[in-house]
């Protein structure tokens, strides 16, 4: 468990900027999520905190060592893969005791049995030792993926998407499972999602990524109800925020260009007009897709829904949030 | 009877495979020919029309092993009884037992040579391929097509300079001659199948590994390596196959110590007329180590270790 902190990280692939100037620091024991869709950096960055990138220019701190030069190995991170990566020509038993086995960690035999087994009842794989790699399922395949890291006390656990392979009931057990082992051993992790509901849910801080940039770092509330751009806004919340001219509702709003909508931020029976397009029951929500003047907007139905398809609805936004031209946010909420 | 589409019916698997085994008997005959030959006395190798039944008899492989004399039979009849059945043998050809021939020797140097020579392309071929396939090499595919260039000819239309470097060098007839000569034949099979056994082999697991807490040398052993144990085997059985069986150079760089046994065999011509049971008899033992090592590396040509441990 360590601090690691990353000062202004540049990689290129060739004529692409895959991270350009990111700087974070990763408080120790604190549960990271890099949150942004594909090709926005995320891997990258975990790959270069790992060593399996090497870094075009600045610095990764690790427990405030400069480990630009180390190898993976000297760097004492530990890595779940998306793509598994398990040994296959190795049973889970040995494919879990690899890392204790290196010639870094020499792990005594007794201490390797004690913590394969312990790690395999964390993840319930415990009656999976013996089989090959190749003979498990995708969820149990992730699983020893996760505890192959879990059997290490590294200074920092960097995890990529591990979860997006996995069915909906598992992903939701072991994201609970991962929160847990975390908090219990106060561990550093590092972990890239495009999963918003991961990022919620497990995360301290929540770290949004655009085109290798970092544009805005904070708690997963602060990023959910301050979020500093429609990009950012936009990979919160669910349904996704509305983007809307500020000018579509009468009260004019400022240098505000655009307004955010998220669904509480919704009054209906005042206000504009808007038609019902489709009604989507979810079971827990109902969700409407409304049109108003030409506008798409997704909200939710207040309870016992009394909307139905091609019926109006009038809606009134509250205290939205405001955005420039540029899609940045205007911070004074009541102009 | 209701089969799936995709599974063929009883009677299509019995057309199939009364085809197989028909072609396998074919191709089989003369090997069965030559090891039932081997079995054979000489006059019974010769009689016509052949003969497909008879008794059994040792002698070709006593022939194969031994050098014998012809004795008078008043000298045969003062010898004390024979010791064991080769002796037995011989005797009931009015010989002696003079000694062990040559086909010993020659045998081991073919093991010596045809293994040598495999395990040095292959250990070169897998670092080699593991190279090619992992680093950025400058010039890394004029470099392959240069190594395959290598076999774009018989290595044979090379004979005589090869001859003439061989006897500068002071190779000729000389195991680690053989050796060097046939894995420089060997060595661009080696690489060109590996590199595409090696590149199927997913990176990440050797970036697992090297996150793991090993070196970069320790994860191509420990995690690549046996990965591509399928591949290793096969392409050491084409490399095993080659200089063992290879017959053109052996006959023109080996005569004496490191004479192997493909240019030996035909020259077992036995005392007054040809010896076939001998020659067969060596030409039966002479299969055995290929057959062998195939049968051994047999379930690793068969299975696809690799297959589904990464998500593609």
């Amino acid at each position: 468990m360590a601090e690691v902190i990353l000062e202004q990280l540049c990689k290129s692939f060739g004529r692409e900027q895959a991270v350009i100037d990111m700087s974070m620091k990763i408080d120790n024991g604190s549960f990271v999520v890099l949150l942004g869709p594909t090709g926005a950096g995320k891997t990258t960055t975990l790959r270069l905190i790992s060593g399996l990138e090497t870094l075009d220019s600045g610095t990764v701190r690790i427990d405030g060592r400069v480990v630009n030069t180390e190898t993976p190995a000297q760097r004492d991170v530990a890595m779940v893969f998306q793509q598994y990566s398990l040994y296959p020509h190795l049973t889970v038993r040995n494919n879990l005791a690899f890392p204790l086995r290196s010639p870094i960690l020499k792990t005594p035999k007794a201490e390797i049995d004690r913590k394969v087994a312990e790690v395999a009842g964390i993840l319930h794989i415990s009656n999976k030792l013996d089989n090959r790699a190749t003979e498990l399922s995708g969820g149990e395949m992730q699983r020893v993926s996760i505890g192959r890291a879990l059997v290490r006390d590294p200074a920092i656990f960097l995890m990529d998407e591990p979860l997006s392979s996995l069915d909906a009931r598992l992903r939701a057990d072991l994201r609970i499972e991962l929160k847990r082992i975390q908090s219990e051993l106060g561990s550093t992790l590092l972990y890239v999602t495009h999963d918003q509901i991961e990022a919620m849910t497990m995360a301290t801080h929540v770290g949004v990524l655009q085109d290798g940039k970092l544009v805005q770092f904070g708690t997963p509330r602060e990023i959910y109800e301050n979020p500093g751009s429609i990009y950012v806004a936009g990979r919160l919340g669910l349904p996704r925020i509305n983007i809307l001219p500020a000018d579509l509702f009468s009260s004019t709003r400022g240098r505000a260009a655009n307004i955010g909508l998220r669904p509480e931020h919704v009054e209906y029976g005042t206000g504009q007009e808007a038609s019902v397009k489709r009604v989507e029951h979810l079971g827990d929500q109902t969700r409407l897709h409304l049109d108003l003047k030409g506008h798409a907007i997704t909200v939710l139905s207040p309870h016992g829904n009394p909307y139905a398809a091609g019926t109006t609805v009038k809606i009134q936004p509250v205290n939205p949030l405001c955005f420039d031209e540029s899609g940045n946010r205007i911070t004074e909420t009541n102009p | 009877m209701s089969y799936s589409i995709t599974e063929p019916s009883s009677r299509q698997k019995w057309v199939a495979g009364t085809l197989v085994i028909t072609y396998a008997i074919i191709t089989m005959i003369p090997l069965l020919w030559i090891m039932m030959t081997s079995f054979k006395t000489p006059p019974d190798s010769i009689s016509y029309p052949p003969k497909v039944f008879y008794e059994p008899s040792l002698e070709g492989y006593v022939n194969l092993f031994t050098t014998r004399t012809r004795v008078s039979p008043e000298k045969l009849a003062s010898l004390p009884p024979p010791e064991n059945f080769a002796e037995e043998i011989v005797r009931n050809r009015d010989m002696v037992i003079a000694g062990p021939s040559k086909f010993g020797g020659r045998f081991l140097n073919s093991v010596i040579i045809g293994f040598g020579s495999t395990f040095l392309s292959i250990f070169l071929g897998t670092l080699a391929a593991y190279a090619f396939s992992r680093f950025k090499i400058p010039f890394a595919d004029d470099l392959l097509f240069f190594i395959l260039s290598t076999r774009m000819m018989p290595p044979i239309a090379v004979a005589i300079p090869i001859f003439l470097m061989y006897r500068q060098l002071g190779l000729s007839d000389t195991h680690l001659g053989m050796i060097l000569l046939y894995t420089a034949v060997n060595i661009s099979l080696a690489v060109w199948l590996l590199k595409g056994f090696i590149d199927e082999i997913p990176r990440e697991y050797e970036e697992a590994a090297l996150i793991d807490g090993y070196t970069r040398f320790q994860a191509f052993y420990k995690v690549v390596l046996p990965q591509a144990a399928t591949g290793i085997a096969s392409t050491a059985i084409f490399c095993l196959i080659f200089a063992w069986n290879e017959y053109a150079f052996a006959v023109l760089l080996t005569s004496g110590t490191a004479q192997t046994a493909p240019p030996f065999i035909p020259t077992i011509i036995g005392v007054g007329g040809l010896d076939w049971p001998a020659i067969a008899a060596g030409a039966t033992l002479f299969l055995l180590p290929v057959m062998i090592f195939t049968v051994m590396l047999r379930k690793h040509l068969l299975r696809g270790i690799t297959f589904g441990a990464v998500r593609k």
